[in-house]
């Protein structure tokens, strides 16, 4: 099974220091991690650093990979405007690296990754077509469709309504386990950490300052110091935890 | 059940949609080069002395077979012109297609990066002043000025978008003023020469394909075919490109390495297609543009869709430079633009999903 487990990682845009010495327990596949922090807290830096996009000090471990390049990340939403359809452009991303024919199992692969989130109907629509929604969606099956071992999701909810973040975030939870994928998400909605996913970990000003199971991590005192909020966490009729904002701090 | 049903019929669909697109594609490509076929073959029956399309044919299969007069016509006089139109055309689309891809820019051509403009500079120094950047054959000291300055020009602009915080939008600026500064010199240039000498520099600048020669055609050619490999061996990455650096990084891409092979390599094609025929500004622009709404923008379609689409349009303008006005032959560059671009405007304003 593969295991991630970052070691004092660091990373600088020019002087400015984004990451200090980041480090974090292992991290197992079949797990989803959410990682968790205010704006330019280092979210999106983190995960360009793990991808090997920055470099900086530290090291990023990854052990038990049966493939050759295990991670996949998906970048956070931009718009597009190329004269592709969501067909090809996750074939796109399949492509990549490999020759210029495409053969029936690659095309077997952009369909089972666009059926697992539920958009092979959107197959045929030119990308610069589609709602922003649907654009991130289209966005985290060009990840997927790389048959990555550990996927990196850099807040891959934001512009969905609702329905579609359970769904999307359900369906992750559904695939780690399945695949015995590891999958970290950058999460602004704190709820939805607490409801989908196995462990947290939080940044602030580029230092983590938390980790491990989600519902140790996300807590009332968390929500006071780092997101400046009151709120009480309480189970709802069916177990789960759920949180209730109650004011500004 | 019926969610099943659906999810089913929709990857069918996607499927065969797929496989659709790829084959129309494929005709399109095929139409194209048919056009292009017929146009050449039209391109070489032109002229003062007139061959019908059956007697260009033969003299193509079987040159033995015709008389020596129209051998000599087709095969000595018309044919590297014809053939010159077809690479060159072909050469400044491909270029202007892959700056728009790694620029994504729709306004990115060798034109508007001023790469014609510093051949032009170039070709204007050994004309006004013979001033010569490498002594060669009298016959080439014009087009090795233009390439030179040419060359200069794209690693020029390379070497400025390599500085920190130039984004690829001030690339496409960077080129803009070149072009100023370009058209700046060539006008102090023309102040300062001979009557004689602004002629034959402004008649440089209007782009001729009847400086083709057969040794021309063939260093061009040599060119194209070099080129084409190494930017199709790249044909997913570019087509990656098109989804914005951060997404091609995120598949595996790095978009800095390519976007500086890409630019020297489209570089050298424009520079060798300007300085053997002078300023075609129309067809790096629009041809790729044409391309992109027949075939989209998969660079497996998309790099030969440009290709041809340049060469066709090229080709055409090369029937019409003899037509229009029987007995002479107008520049290329006059015609591609006053006919192309009308032309253009009608696609673009009718295609607005497909065009950029």
């Amino acid at each position: 099974m593969v295991t991630l487990q970052l070691d004092r990682l660091s990373a600088s845009y020019g002087r400015r220091q984004i990451l200090a010495e980041v480090t974090t327990p292992r991290f197992e596949g079949g797990q989803v991690v959410a990682l968790l922090g205010p704006n330019a807290a280092g979210k999106s830096t983190l995960f360009r650093r793990i991808f090997g996009l920055l470099k900086g000090g530290g090291e990023v471990r990854i052990s038990g990979a049966t493939s050759k390049r295990p991670v996949a990340y998906m970048p956070q939403d931009s718009g597009v405007n190329a004269v592709l359809t969501v067909y090809e452009s996750v074939l796109l991303a399949r492509m990549q690296g490999r020759s210029l024919k495409v053969q029936e199992e690659d095309l077997a692969r952009v369909e089972r990754a666009l059926e697992a989130l539920d958009i092979i109907n959107l197959g045929k629509r030119h990308i610069g077509d589609i709602s922003g929604g649907q654009r991130q969606l289209v966005s985290a099956a060009q990840a997927l469709v790389q048959e990555p071992e550990i996927l990196l999701l850099d807040e891959p909810t934001s512009a969905l309504d609702l329905n579609r973040q359970i769904g999307l975030l359900t369906i992750l939870r559904r695939l780690a386990r399945e695949r015995g994928m590891l999958i970290l998400v950058a999460l602004h909605d704190l709820g939805h950490a607490l409801r989908f996913t196995d462990q947290a970990m939080v940044l602030e000003n580029g230092r983590m300052i938390a980790c491990g199971p989600t519902a140790e991590v996300v807590t009332p005192e968390l929500l006071r110091r780092v997101y400046r909020v009151a709120a009480r966490i309480e189970p709802c009729s069916r177990g789960q935890p759920q949180l209730i904002v109650e004011a500004d701090v | 059940m019926n969610g099943e049903l659906a999810q089913h019929t929709a990857k069918a669909e996607g499927r065969s949609y797929y496989s659709t697109l790829v084959l129309r594609r494929q005709l399109i490509l095929l139409a194209l080069l048919l056009g292009l076929a017929l146009s050449f073959c039209v391109d070489l029956a032109l002229g003062p002395a007139r061959f019908s399309l059956g007697e260009v044919v033969a003299a193509l299969a079987t040159p033995d077979a015709v008389s020596q007069q129209a051998r000599v016509i087709l095969w000595e006089i018309r044919m590297p012109v014809a053939l010159m139109a077809l690479v060159v055309g072909a050469s400044l689309s491909i270029a202007g297609a892959q700056m728009q891809t790694i620029l994504s820019n729709p306004l990115a051509s060798p034109f508007t990066l001023g790469i014609s403009a510093g051949a032009s500079f170039g070709a204007a120094l050994a004309l006004a002043f013979g001033v010569v950047i490498i002594p060669a054959a009298v016959e080439y000291v014009v087009p090795i000025n233009a390439f030179i300055m040419a060359m200069v020009t794209a690693l020029l602009i390379h070497a400025m978008s390599l500085r920190r915080g130039v984004t690829i939008e001030t690339i496409v600026l960077l080129g803009i003023a070149m072009v100023f500064i370009f058209n700046s010199l060539m006008a102090l240039i023309q102040f300062f020469s001979s009557q004689q000498a602004v002629a034959a520099v402004v008649f440089w600048t209007m782009g001729s394909l009847t400086k083709a020669t057969w040794p021309k055609f063939w260093i061009s050619f040599g060119v194209l075919v070099a080129v084409l490999p190494l930017l199709a061996r790249h044909g997913w990455a570019l087509t990656a490109m098109r989804l914005g650096d951060t997404k091609a990084e995120s598949m595996g891409v790095n978009p800095r390495a390519l976007r500086l092979e890409v630019m020297v390599l489209v570089s050298l094609l424009a520079a060798i297609a300007v300085a053997f025929v002078g300023t075609i500004g129309f067809i790096g622009l629009v041809g790729p543009h044409i391309a992109r709404m027949l075939v989209g923008e998969d660079q497996r379609f998309f790099l030969p869709g440009s290709a041809l689409c340049g060469a066709l349009i090229l080709s055409i303008g090369s029937v019409l430079s003899k037509v229009i006005l029987p007995g002479t032959i107008i520049p290329i560059g006059i015609i591609t633009s006053l006919v192309g671009i009308p032309f253009f405007l009608f696609l673009i304003l009718n295609h607005k999903k497909t065009s950029w």
